[in-house]
């Protein structure tokens, strides 16, 4: 285990590289899904065939396919240049945003339909009734899936590697390559991993009991 | 109990699906057992060599997209190239016959550069050939037959670059693409720590990412790079000013001499018969890059011994062992 505590640095860099990553885009991904789930109950056909197209394409195409076709495929195409950041982010945004919006979807849907009704009889609109009444109860509901979308979305962050950017995976594999000791220094990313997610299931834990209906 | 009578019919699909794979699994070997046994050169019972003549296959691990070296034909889905050659030559040291007699005796599995060491570890492959370096850190874990060909890594830039023209060009601001976790990429690192050292999975994603201008330069062994050149003409052009030396192994199981030795004995044979520069002619040559006037000496080096069993506790000892060998020999 040495090389774990001679690296210790390494180890540390890799993990805020890990965080800002996940962060950044899991914030993302909440805004974006949240719009995408709205298309997907709106009243309007072409919003709702959208929303739908989107989940469907995103969510059913593996990240790292994804991750390979915009770099090398959809930005050269377009004539797009990007730094591999913002590249890792919109794709990790996008495909975190589909599991997003089928999460958020269904806390709508448990929503009772006399609220919407309520609000409708009250002259707001489909926005205003979404966004002032269906959705601040909706997501109370879904605050464990979309905590697990995050601690989900913390592990897939590590196949920006695939375009070259830092992250807790290529660190340990990096050292890995040094010391020629590949399990040790994995295995000690895999525990740095644990040291993320494990304190982000404790924090979802407790925002879902401060978020909760008092009954 | 009604719900569930459809799972039935897919159940026997499923177990008689299975007989067959099994069935098929098995026939190949038992005929290619008998077959083996009574045409090959003969070996002491027990060598690696018998018992790959044995189970009639010899099982390798190379590269699917280095051009020239080892590259899988989209159209005819056979693995080409100067390593798969010199694979086969070995091969055919073992089960006698000619490279088109081979037939179903050997079998290419691909290796990346990260998973080399640990296929030969857990015996996934019987042999690497797959530009794989020689080098100290990697004789911890593995042996080396050969070398049976002298690489040496260089630069490929866009035709039109003339900023670059050397290792001591890659400075700040510079980027480097090379593949992640390869001795070509270490070498960036410790030759040229200033430029911005790109890793991808394959050097033809790092050819592409060089043409859509993300990195200023690809850096690896000449042929390698040479292969991409030739594909490529008018867009591309090497450096060619090769700045280290990579000799071209054969990675085995640590600590196996009797499968090394023969190995080498048998590289030596080819480098004799003529058989290694027809290899390379057909390979490497077809894409103009010029027959090295005399194949490698190979290297008899004594072997650290068979390899401590398990990883995991031998992972301590070890880490403290590399960088000092490292030091000392290279």
């Amino acid at each position: 285990m040495n090389i774990v505590v001679d690296n210790f640095d390494a180890y540390l860099a890799g993990m805020i590289d890990t965080i800002v990553l996940t962060l950044v885009s899991f914030a993302l991904a909440f805004v974006v899904g949240t719009i995408v789930a709205g298309f997907r109950v709106s009243p309007v056909p072409p919003l709702r065939a959208a929303g739908t197209a989107y989940v469907n394409i995103v969510r059913n195409t593996p990240l790292a396919v994804s991750m390979v076709l915009f770099w090398f495929g959809l930005l050269p195409a377009l004539g797009i240049s990007l730094s591999r950041f913002w590249a890792g982010i919109i794709v990790l945004t996008t495909y975190t945003a589909s599991f997003v919006a089928e999460a958020v979807r269904a806390g709508i849907n448990s929503v009772a339909v006399g609220q919407a009704e309520a609000g409708r009889s009250l002259g707001l609109t489909f926005p205003a009734t979404l966004g002032q009444i269906i959705l601040p109860q909706a997501m109370r509901t879904v605050v464990q899936p979309l905590g697990s979308i995050f601690i989900a979305l913390i592990k897939n962050s590590a196949l920006v590697t695939i375009i070259s950017l830092p992250n807790l995976t290529k660190t340990g594999e990096a050292i890995g390559t040094e010391t020629v000791q590949f399990f040790p220094a994995l295995l000690g990313a895999g525990v740095a991993y644990l040291l993320l997610t494990l304190p982000s299931g404790a924090a979802v834990g407790w925002i879902e009991h401060k978020v909760a209906f008092r009954r | 109990m009604k719900k569930q009578r459809w799972l039935i019919p897919i159940v026997l699909l499923t177990v008689a699906l299975m007989g067959v794979a099994c069935g098929d699994d098995d026939s190949p070997t038992v005929g290619g057992d008998t077959d083996t046994t009574s045409d090959g050169p003969s070996f002491a019972a027990g060598s690696t060599m018998a018992e790959i003549q044995a189970k009639g296959k010899l099982v390798v691990g190379t590269k699917f997209d280095q051009p020239g070296l080892g590259q899988k034909n989209p159209l005819t889905n056979e693995v080409e190239g100067f390593d798969v050659e010199i694979a086969k030559l070995i091969a055919t040291g073992i089960f006698g016959g000619d490279a088109s007699d081979l037939g179903n005796k050997i079998e290419f599995i691909e290796t990346p550069t990260p998973v080399r060491e640990t296929v030969i570890e857990q015996g996934t492959v019987d042999i690497v050939v797959a530009t794989y370096t020689i080098n100290d850190a990697r004789k911890q874990r593995i042996d080396f037959a050969g070398p049976y060909y002298l690489a040496g890594q260089d630069i490929m830039v866009k035709k039109d670059n003339t900023a670059i023209t050397g290792v001591e060009s890659l400075v700040s601001g510079v980027t480097v693409c090379s593949v992640r976790n390869s001795t070509p990429a270490g070498r960036i690192k410790e030759r040229a720590p200033e430029a911005t050292l790109i890793e991808y999975d394959t050097y033809s994603q790092c050819k592409d990412d060089l043409l859509n201008g993300n990195v200023d330069a690809v850096s690896t062994d000449n042929s390698i790079l040479l292969g991409f050149v030739a594909a490529d003409p008018d867009d591309l052009k090497i450096v060619g000013k090769k700045f280290s030396d990579e000799p071209y192994g054969i990675g085995l199981p640590r600590g196996d001499d009797a499968w090394r030795t023969f190995i080498n004995d048998r590289l030596e044979e080819i480098y004799g018969n003529g058989d290694w520069e027809e290899a390379f002619e057909s390979t490497l040559g077809e894409l103009g890059v010029p027959t090295p006037d005399s194949p490698p000496a190979v290297d008899r080096y004594t072997s650290a011994g068979p390899a401590p069993a398990p990883t995991t506790t031998a992972a301590g000892a070890t880490t403290t062992t590399v960088p000092a060998t490292t030091t000392t020999t290279g």
